[in-house]
């Protein structure tokens, strides 16, 4: 925890690899694996990719005398999560032909190509560039993607704020020629290696940095749940600035009361014009005041629990040179997607589509990935990728709603009509492909939702909206700590059930059963589904039902009161 | 290998031995072999007078010369088996492998024996392939002298069964030399026709040598001796060799079914070294002798006596005849009995694209379907081959894994007809379960081992199954702290899928003992690719370690592969050794000739 500790050894790695090279050329020629070499599998992250293994495949694969069913995903730096028609047939080319047939949208707005193997990631690069998408530190110790809350073109402050956040993409992108040399076949110039980091220095951040911008009342990206969240200040359809919170992040380890998932909390309010200082601010008193030595305690909550948030406000300030305004009134009143059909402020439509765990796949009648494609041949908007593992088909003239409707329709993209509690759910990918994942997540939740759907039916709550959410391991990407109902994987079969969060990103939710198979768990849901048919007051969601009622802890969550 | 012919020998006086110590010390590997050639030669006859110094001294007239060409030992067998039988018979005799065979005393020789396979597509076998040059070419000599005879030995499901033995026949006839009796073409049922010809081969030399002037002549190690009794086991007599391990080295998703196969050898006192075979006897798939038997509408219990020997029927189809490939004399048979145009269009003169078709894309069942005809019971099993056994390159090294043999088996197995088809040695071995019993026997493969010095580097060219024996060659090389260099080139479909003992070469470039490995994966890219393209990519440094006096060996597929690999290697040559194409191949003849180019071809 002491920073004089010594750096762990990926800030060896990082610090050696001459600007993120490290010996990745040298790793991707060698065919007598499938795989890179140890070291660079940590570099290739910045990169925008992670080398995985098929886990389904590696017992057998051992016996067979084969190494790992190794591949890689790439992950796309696409700030909000817009692309054009054009752009998401070259996506859908590129899983077609170099990944899995399927597309993945994550919860921070991203593409995931899965199963590139690793004599075509060069090429799968290449083609994602041609695209002009680039996966750029959409993965490793740098800020990542940039969430903005989707459909800017609802109004024209949404426009603003996501400008803003493809300004921030921009502004904190490393500047290393790695990825261009490597990947885009740059020639090499004087200083390739030394480039200067004006942001990051050479060994870049302690650990991944997310930022978040949100425009009240929607809470649709878990602004919270972010290192840095921006949350837009509107008023009378004009942008003033943003407040600024700090210090969110969702992962822990099993076992290790020293981490928690933490919400961010409000420091300020900035103008437009010192958004990117402040963000600078943030990002460089992080890298300088941040844990190097344990990768389990870098991230920036601990760094403010560590110093203190008025410490570390003050830091921020010092080198923003000013002080930050006193926070603006905000209030959230809603997190997750809208779906189906809304108008914007200048007539176009936009259509909300479910997707599954965010799996852009065809599956029997479900043919979304084919549908997609279909609607993307005659589209003349955009689409944008939502927080919660959803796309809206954005910007649609009135008269082309009949046209895509009919595609929708024909190609089973109808998911969004479905029990509120399928439809809001969140899954992360997990098995068989994530390394750190210790059980199921994406695979299994269509027949666990079969289950709790079947339960709530019985008490008479197919209608209600409940937010579930199921992760493979406790590291969160699917934000489980902010699911009213959340499963985070312990081992095969089991998980901590989680239960109480709010509707709105506000409240993590609290460890209510610990490494507790599927029968406890829907034994347990079916009692406390039975309560809150009986008991829930009008509109009360089953989340703040559950803490009103006493039937879970009332205490803060309990990572919280092992807060140093 | 015994260095004395193995019949029971009297033991030599103390005195006598101390002689022979002395005689023989300081003699290199040749020179003892030569001598111990010598001293059998002394065993075989009378000597009347002390021996020639060289083999080509000794009076051709007088002698018979058995040459063979060999491509897995069955043609060298033949010819020592008969080199026995003739000095059995008090005639002397010497047997010459056709690449050591002087081609300038052909003229001289009175009588001349020819033992020969075909390989593939009427290929002569590597080691006679400068012998069947030279005889076709302009330069041979006339050899009104001469007489000789041929036995081919071949396989008749291929069309050009036998098609060198009948090349040599005809050409020696062509030169003058008189054909004591006719050609003998053996099919993989060598015996059938291969000890018939040997009989007559005796007799007819008889005839022409004088009566024994019985000169010692020096023969070839191994030619003239005894099969050893070390071995109990053989051949003839099997080692019933438990099965430890029965696994699929290929993953999921391959197109084919390669079985990695370990057999124990514990109390058998056999003994193989690297580059060894492994003969492997097999019984047929019940279901396609249950298939055959009703193909024939025929009772499975049915009394049939071939030969002597009574079996019922079925027994005869599972365990002692080949039912999955055709050859064109079961063709021929079944023809007369079917009456069907096809068929006999097929087996027409100028059918032969029609037979191959035939022969490549149908088994014995499907002609039995497509074609049905009425068969005795015993016709029909004295129509087929007997079942032959099929040899394995060894994977492993006794070394390595002590008294196991390991076996790497593409299990051969397609779709014809609507019905899956199999092939029945490795159907037969990929069906085996834990602690079942295989019947095997070791195929020394003398032409195929590592260099004696342990400081020469070896190249390794084994693509697909080909690579077996480079697994042992590794394992030895290993286990025996050779300090040369190990250079594997592997070739297979799918990187991901068919990369056969990938953790196992991965590991062994980890610990530096596997020097250097290029693949080729041909289903991977756009391009195919092949070893013979990984050959040529790193071709300046391949020419350079030849140069530098590696052995370069070659394992797999004959009819393409091997053939291809040869084309890169005198390219090789012709690019980075100034070569031209004329010379290249000289120089890969030359490399051949000094046993540093070595294959395993089939």
């Amino acid at each position: 925890m002491a920073p004089s500790a010594p750096p762990s050894p990926v800030e060896t790695i990082k610090a050696a690899s001459r600007r993120l090279r490290g010996t990745l050329a040298e790793s991707l020629a060698d065919d007598l694996t499938g795989a890179l070499r140890a070291d660079d599998t940590q570099l290739i992250k910045f990169h925008g990719s992670y080398q995985q293994d098929d886990r389904d495949l590696r017992e057998e694969r051992r016996a067979q005398k084969l190494e790992p069913a190794y591949s890689f995903m790439i992950r796309t730096r696409t700030p909000g999560g817009v692309v054009t028609p054009a752009q998401w047939l070259a996506l859908d080319a590129i899983a077609t032909r170099y990944a899995n047939h399927t597309l993945r949208l994550t919860t921070r707005q991203a593409f995931q190509f899965h199963g590139v193997i690793k004599h075509e990631l060069k090429a799968t690069i290449q083609a994602i560039n041609r695209s002009l998408i680039d996966s750029i530190a959409a993965c490793g110790d740098v800020n990542r993607n940039v969430m903005v809350s989707p459909n800017p073109v609802e109004s024209r402050a949404h426009a603003e704020v996501y400008a803003w956040a493809c300004r921030l993409s921009e502004h904190l992108k490393p500047q290393t020629r790695a990825y261009y040399e490597l990947w885009l076949d740059e020639q090499r110039i004087a200083g390739s290696g030394e480039e200067d980091e004006p942001v990051y220095g050479p060994v870049y951040l302690p650990r991944k940095f997310k930022t978040a911008l949100a425009i009240p009342p929607h809470n649709d990206v878990d602004l919270f749940a972010n290192d840095l969240g921006l949350i837009a200040i509107v008023e009378g359809g004009v942008l003033h600035g943003f407040n600024v919170a700090v210090g969110g992040g969702l992962g822990a380890t099993h076992g290790d009361a020293r981490t928690y998932p933490r919400l961010a909390e409000v420091i300020g309010f900035v103008a437009p014009d010192r958004l990117l200082a402040v963000a600078e601010a943030v990002v460089t008193a992080q890298r300088d005041l941040g844990d190097r030595s344990d990768r389990k305690l870098s991230r920036l909550k601990y760094t403010i629990d560590r110093i203190g948030l008025a410490a570390f406000k003050a830091e921020v300030e010092r080198r923003l040179g000013e002080p930050l305004e006193p926070e603006r009134a905000y209030a959230f009143d809603q997190a997750g997607d809208r779906f189906g059909w809304v108008e914007g402020h200048d007539g176009r439509w936009h259509l909300g589509l479910r997707i599954e765990s965010g799996r852009v796949a065809d599956r029997n009648a479900r043919r979304h990935l084919s549908g997609l494609r279909a609607i993307a041949q005659v589209h003349g908007g955009d689409f944008r990728l939502t927080g919660n593992q959803n796309l809206i088909v954005a910007n649609v003239g009135a008269d082309m709603r009949e046209t895509i409707d009919r595609l929708a329709a024909e190609y089973g993209l109808d998911d969004h009509r479905r029990a509120p509690v399928r439809r809001d759910a969140l899954a992360c990918v997990a098995l068989p492909t994530c390394s750190l994942a210790m059980a199921e997540a994406e695979r299994y939740l269509p027949d666990l939702l079969d289950r709790v759907e079947a339960l709530l039916a019985a008490h008479g709550l197919s209608d209600a909206p409940i937010g579930l959410r199921i992760s493979g391991c406790p590291n969160g990407c699917s934000r489980p700590y902010l699911g009213e109902i959340a499963l985070v994987g312990k081992a095969p079969g089991r998980y901590n059930l989680m239960l109480g969060a709010d509707a709105c990103g506000r409240r993590l939710n609290r460890l209510h059963r610990e490494n507790v198979a599927e029968p406890e768990i829907l034994a347990e849901l079916d009692r406390l589904f039975a309560r809150y048919a009986a008991e829930r007051r009008p509109a009360e969601r089953f989340g703040d039902f559950l803490l009103r009622s006493g039937l879970i802890a009332t205490a803060s969550s309990p990572p919280s009161e092992v807060r140093p | 290998m015994p260095a004395l012919p193995a019949r029971p020998a009297k033991p030599l006086a103390q005195d006598v031995l101390a002689q022979l110590t002395r005689l023989t010390e300081g003699l290199d590997r040749d020179a003892l072999q030569w001598a111990s050639g010598y001293l059998a030669g002394l065993a075989a006859h009378t000597i009347r007078q002390p021996a020639a110094a060289t083999p080509a001294a000794a009076d051709a007239a007088v002698r018979a010369t058995l040459v063979y060409g060999s491509q897995t030992g069955n043609a060298r067998r033949q010819a020592e088996t008969l080199a026995r039988e003739l000095e059995q018979a008090g005639l002397p005799v010497r047997v010459v492998r056709a690449d050591a065979y002087p081609l300038r005393e052909l003229p001289a020789e009175r009588l001349l024996y020819v033992v020969v396979s075909t390989q593939g597509d009427g290929d002569p076998p590597d080691d006679a392939r400068a012998f069947v040059e030279h005889l076709g070419g302009r330069r041979a000599p006339r050899l009104s002298q001469l007489r000789y005879a041929v036995l081919g030995l071949g396989d008749s499901s291929y069309p050009k069964f036998c098609a060198v033995g009948t090349q040599i026949d005809e050409r020696l006839a062509a030169l003058g030399a008189e054909r004591l009796f006719a050609r003998g073409e053996a099919d993989v049922d060598i015996e059938t026709a291969a000890a018939p010809w040997r009989r007559t081969a005796l007799t007819q030399a008889r005839v022409v040598l004088e009566p024994p002037p019985a000169l010692a002549t020096v023969t070839p190690l191994r030619s003239t001796a005894a099969p050893p009794d070390a071995a109990v086991w053989s051949r003839e007599r099997p080692f019933m060799a438990p099965l430890l391990s029965n696994r699929r080295i290929v993953g999921r998703d391959s197109g084919e079914d390669v079985r990695h196969v370990e057999l124990s050898l514990q109390g058998s006192d056999l003994h193989y070294r690297p580059g060894d075979a492994l003969g492997v006897w097999s019984t047929q798939p019940p279901a396609l002798v249950d298939a055959v038997l009703a193909a024939l509408r025929a009772d499975r219990e049915h009394s049939v006596t071939i030969a002597g020997e009574t079996l019922p029927f079925a027994q005869w189809l599972s365990g002692r005849r080949e039912l999955t490939r055709l050859t064109r004399p079961f063709v021929a048979a079944h023809a007369q009995r079917a009456r069907s145009a096809a068929l006999d269009a097929a087996l027409a003169a100028d059918g032969a694209d029609a037979l191959r078709a035939l022969l490549d894309g149908h088994q014995l069942i499907d002609l039995l379907r497509r074609f049905p005809a009425p068969w005795d019971a015993a016709d029909f099993v004295a129509t087929l081959r007997p079942l032959a056994p099929r040899l394995y390159s060894i994977a492993s090294s006794r070394a390595a894994v002590g008294d196991e043999a390991h076996l790497t088996v593409a299990v051969v197995g397609y779709e014809a007809f609507g019905e899956a088809r199999i092939g029945s040695a490795s159907r037969f071995l990929a069906d085996r379960a834990e602690g079942d019993a295989v019947p095997v026997f070791i195929e020394p493969n003398e032409r195929f081992r590592l260099p004696e010095d342990p400081a020469r580097d070896i190249v390794m060219i084994g693509p697909g199954t080909g690579v077996a024996p480079f697994r042992g060659f590794v394992q030895e090389r290993i286990e025996t702290a050779a300090s040369g260099r190990n250079w594997l080139f592997f070739g297979h479909r799918h990187f991901r899928s068919d990369f056969l003992y990938q953790t196992e070469w991965q590991q062994a470039h980890r610990d530096g003992h596997l020097h250097r490995i290029d693949v080729a994966f041909s289903r991977d890219r756009p391009e195919k690719v092949y070893v013979q393209h990984a050959l040529r990519r790193r071709g300046r440094e391949l020419y350079d370690w030849i140069e530098n006096g590696a052995h370069l060996y070659v394992c797999g597929d004959a009819s393409r592969m091997a053939r291809d690999v040869d084309a890169a290697l005198r390219g090789i040559a012709v690019t980075h050794g100034g070569h031209d194409a004329e010379s290249a191949a000289e120089w890969l003849a030359a490399l051949a000739a000094d046993r540093r180019y070595s294959r395993d071809v089939y």
